[in-house]
């Protein structure tokens, strides 16, 4: 089963990443680009078959490892 | 006093740091590899800097759940030393030893340079010879150093006098709240730390203001 996992920073934490493309943004033209807030995609292949399942584990993976939950937020999307 | 130093794939401050520990205590420190499982029998543990497995993930994420964090962990908790400088206070952030995190440096920069630390806690094992509020000079290094948490977590670390180590005003290289730039655990024995005080204890670094940090360690 494919699952795809997105990360982002919470509201609040400060992303010099996302200030910087913005502001390359704005160098290129774009106008009325309010903000830019980057984050991490992944696509996880799993065994598991089961959906309940596999989302368990993902949210166990992404608690564990795959995000910081001091700083960062995961949404977990099952194929 | 005995040390060890644990040494992961991508750290590369680990000499400084055994030649620091080794001029100090005048014991040499014993070097341990992350796959072991069990720490030597030591009285400290040092996690020191470097960019473990490049800062993939997350700096020091990897590192944090590698096999010889699961005894770091459960023997910090019963009271051993742990010092953890620079990419090894981000591993034990993300290993949960200490609270917040590191995030990228404000300004975006890669920050190498001297900076003024002032000590506001001298009764820990790392500031014991030193005044409380006094300063010194100490190297930064880092990309990923601004120290951030959420409200209530700064507030305790303030309130319970945890905040061990702060930039002088006008010198915080990286943006960190309050101007931290170390802390340590409730129970005082895990501080961890951004700037690299292994790197100011030579006359050939030019100053030796770190040395009573290390000295610390022998009266702790």
């Amino acid at each position: 089963m494919k699952a795809k996992v997105k990360v982002t920073l919470k509201n609040g934490v400060l992303d010099p990443q996302g200030k910087a493309i913005e502001g390359a943004l704005g160098s290129l033209g774009f106008s009325g680009v309010n903000s830019v807030r980057q984050g991490k995609f992944f696509e996880v292949d799993l065994d598991e078959t089961d959906k309940a399942k596999a989302q368990s584990i993902l949210k166990q993976m992404c608690e564990k490892l795959i995000a910081n939950t001091v700083i960062e937020n995961y949404e977990i999307e099952l194929a | 006093m005995k040390s060890a130093v644990l040494l992961f794939p991508g750290i590369n401050r680990d000499s400084d740091m055994l030649m620091a520990l080794e001029k100090t205590t005048g014991k040499k420190p014993q070097v341990v590899w992350h796959t072991n499982t069990t720490l030597p029998d030591v009285d400290l543990v040092v996690v020191p800097g470097g960019f473990s497995y490049g800062d993939y993930l997350r700096c020091g994420a990897i590192a944090a759940r590698s096999p010889i964090m699961a005894d770091v962990m459960a023997k910090a908790l019963k009271g051993l030393k742990v010092l953890a400088i620079c990419n090894g206070f981000q591993i034990v952030t993300e290993a949960g030893l200490l609270p917040g995190a590191l995030v990228r440096n404000a300004q975006m920069k890669f920050v190498c340079r001297e900076v003024r630390l002032r000590v506001e806690n001298n009764q820990t094992f790392f500031t014991n010879k030193m005044a409380q509020g006094s300063v010194v000079s100490c190297p930064v290094a880092h990309g990923e150093g601004n120290y951030i948490a959420d409200n209530e977590t700064l507030k305790r670390l303030e309130g319970e006098g945890r905040v061990v180590f702060r930039y002088v005003e006008g010198t915080n290289p990286n943006g960190a709240m309050n101007d931290i730039a170390g802390i340590c655990n409730e129970a005082r024995n895990v501080i961890g730390m951004m700037p690299h005080p292994e790197n100011m204890v030579e006359a050939l670094h030019g100053k030796q203001d770190c040395l009573p940090l290390f000295e610390s360690l022998l009266a702790a």
